[in-house]
């Protein structure tokens, strides 16, 4: 028996010697295709899967715990960190649920461009996900062409907010930058070549034979199973459910912007697969109708809220008063009204929610995160049972799990 | 004197307070300037003793006592069309009242609503599990009771989920500093090596932009390397850069800026 206090080498990996002939398989913490560190522990029968258990926490960094300890705008950077695909639909999840708390409007400008950000993170999280879930399966082409996709959106946001990973690019009350020049441009003849793109990737993949053999019938999630377990997203999709909070609760101009929610009732892995390319083309269609929203908005970028929200970096320079307050806030922090919000946003993965309890203070009271791969890594207890360890890799990549925003 | 901490919040608290200062409030309706919840919350009525219900922000709060939990839940989900539980977890009122508030954030797809139930428990008091009527809570549930310590009644696994399983302690509490306690801060170093190592081994560097100038186990200025343990104290030698490939070597060019290309055109 080992010891609690000291870590001896000892096979710690396969056990055998159970009388049922059962094999204890430790998948994980650093398997390649586990997406990040996800342990799982399998009990086997021969190649089949009795028993599930994921186990999760190698990443946890106490972002809840952070929170208590940091003013609002502070705690923005730290939101990058959950979902690191796809960050400024962290940022925006966090930037609306404050800006409920205090009701604030944000000018049409920021709407737009947050759009533009929200869809562009869109776009590169499920570039993402083909990639890696293909390069799991063996497509190494997919990979190949999928992050050349990416590549490209990554320098479309390098040029808006100069980062590439974590953009910290929303703030609370509107975007610190207007689009620059070239923007609109370069995103519109990556959108031009997108549909290509994505055929080209389905030409590899729709009807390719290993493709449809580790896909199709495989991971089957029904309706039911999605809704227990507290699925969201493409996960809940693919079962059947059709639920998209953009349209359902539509968040700033969603409700304006013309676009369809791909549903599938086969729930398994290949519908999953299906639905993260027809949402591309969905976001495509989007960015096209918000590219012409830009030109008639006016140049605020950020809400009016002396109380809340800094002053335009002119008003700082020149003013006595936009100053003081500008002062105030950054080394005090803003103080929203007491009171709690749980705002949920469709984010690339499902639904994003951040409860937020203010005591009126400079820092929540409590702060929930509320990630939806937490719940889609949850879902494999249930999931796994039954199949084949090859398996286990192709769903793993199609529950799009990022264990910046399991573990938090 | 040394200024008196309070125990039972260790969170940062702000430097500055104006003591004339009233926090305004996010505004509370009532619950009947809206139909679907009226309806809900009457279902709800008629069965259990509701304490408190408005709606704030869009979305309704109804505070229940502890002991319905269950029973409300699965009231909203089999009557009430409440399918999908999509957060719950607790706040932590110790320092305050003495307790506990759990809360459960309830969507129901076909009304396009969504409501919050809340209890209030004791510290040792535990709670019924809501596991059997969505499968989501058994991880949530894990994640309040390794947060919180909050123990759940009939539950199936009940493990922490994101700290170690010999964890002490729990990390949201209020009590419990952000930086972490002793047993935090001498954790890997106690499990790996025993307590005994603590005093060889020393206290983690919290600082990543630490250099010790003079520290040659951890750390080598480059092109000034020295073997592990030198004395350094009087300045190290330089170490001039020799590169392998003086003569050159097979098959591998030499950088050279001159002819290096950048390109700047992205277009693909």
């Amino acid at each position: 028996m080992q010891q609690s206090n000291r870590l001896r080498p000892f096979f710690e990996n396969i056990t055998f010697d159970r009388a049922d002939n059962e094999m204890i398989l430790n998948f994980g913490p650093q398997h390649p295709s586990a997406h990040g560190q996800l342990r799982l522990m399998l009990h086997m029968q021969q190649e089949q899967i009795t028993k599930a258990h994921p186990d999760i926490g190698y990443l946890h960094r106490g972002m809840e715990k952070m929170a208590e300890n940091m003013i609002y705008n502070e705690f923005m950077p730290t939101t990058d960190r959950m979902d690191y695909i796809a960050s400024s639909s962290n940022n925006y999840g966090f930037a609306l649920a404050v800006e409920r708390l205090i009701g604030l409007e944000v000018p049409r400008r920021a709407k737009v461009i947050r759009m533009m950000l929200l869809e562009t993170n869109r776009l590169m999280s499920h570039l993402f996900w083909l990639a890696t879930t293909a390069l799991d399966i063996g497509a190494m082409t997919v990979f190949l062409f999928a992050f050349r996709e990416r590549e490209y959106l990554m320098d479309l946001i390098e040029d808006y907010c100069g980062a590439r990973l974590t953009h910290s690019a929303v703030r609370i009350g509107g975007v610190p930058l207007d689009l620059p020049d070239n923007f609109i441009g370069d995103l519109r003849k990556f959108l031009d070549k997108l549909p290509e793109n994505i055929k080209d990737y389905e030409d590899l993949l729709d009807t390719n034979r290993i493709w449809l053999m580790r896909m199709e019938n495989v991971g089957v999630i029904s309706t039911e199973m999605a809704l227990s377990w507290g699925c969201s997203g493409v996960m809940l999709r693919a079962s059947g459910v059709e639920w998209d909070i953009r349209k359902e609760e539509p968040y700033e101009l969603y409700d304006e912007v013309e676009f369809n929610v791909p549903v599938s009732d086969k729930g398994d892995n290949y519908a999953r697969y299906k639905l993260y390319m027809a949402e591309m083309r969905e976001s495509a269609k989007i960015l096209y109708q918000v590219i012409d929203m830009y030109a008639d908005t006016q140049p605020q970028l950020m809400a009016h809220a002396p109380q809340y929200i800094s002053a335009p970096k002119l008003d700082i320079m020149t003013q006595n008063y936009s100053l003081m307050q500008h002062f105030v806030l950054v080394t005090q922090g803003m103080r929203p009204p007491v009171g709690e919000v749980y705002i949920p946003t469709e984010s690339p993965k499902g639904e994003l929610g951040y409860y937020i309890n203010s005591q009126g203070g400079a820092y929540p009271y409590r702060l929930k995160l509320r990630a939806p791969s937490f719940w889609h890594t949850g879902i494999l207890t249930d999931l796994l049972p039954g199949h084949y360890i090859p398996d286990v890799v192709s769903i793993i990549g199609t529950t799009n799990i990022v264990f910046g925003e399991v573990d938090r | 004197m040394r200024a008196y901490t309070p125990k039972d919040n260790v969170q940062k608290k702000p430097y500055y307070t104006d003591r004339y200062w009233v926090a305004p409030q996010v505004a509370k309706h009532d619950v009947s300037s809206d139909a679907v919840f009226a309806e809900d919350l009457e279902a709800i009525k008629a069965q259990f003793d509701v304490l408190e219900a408005y709606i704030q922000v869009d979305q309704m709060v109804v505070i229940i006592n502890p002991a319905d939990n269950f029973a409300v839940i699965e009231m909203l989900k089999n009557e009430r069309a409440y399918n999908q539980l999509s957060e719950m977890s607790a706040i932590d009122w110790l320092a305050d009242e003495g307790k506990f508030e759990i809360f459960y954030q309830m969507l129901s797809m076909t009304k396009r609503k969504r409501l919050r139930i809340k209890c209030k428990i004791d510290e040792k008091e535990s709670i019924q599990s809501v596991e059997k009527l969505f499968r989501s809570a058994d991880w949530s549930e894990r994640e309040m009771y390794d947060m919180f310590g909050i123990v759940i009644n009939n539950h199936p696994f009940m493990k922490r989920i994101l700290m170690p399983d010999d964890w002490e302690g729990f990390p949201l509490r209020k009590t419990y500093p952000l930086q972490g306690d002793e047993f935090a801060a001498w954790y890997e170093v106690d499990k790996i090596f025993g307590k005994e190592a603590r005093e060889i081994i020393g206290p983690e560097n919290r600082d990543p932009a630490r250099i010790d100038r003079y520290d040659t186990e951890r750390f080598a200025r480059l092109g000034h390397e020295v073997p592990r343990g030198t004395d350094i104290s009087n300045g190290e030698p330089d170490t001039p850069l020799v590169y392998q490939e003086t003569e050159g070597v097979f098959m591998i060019e030499k950088f050279d800026a001159e002819k290096s290309v950048v390109i700047s055109d992205r277009d693909r």
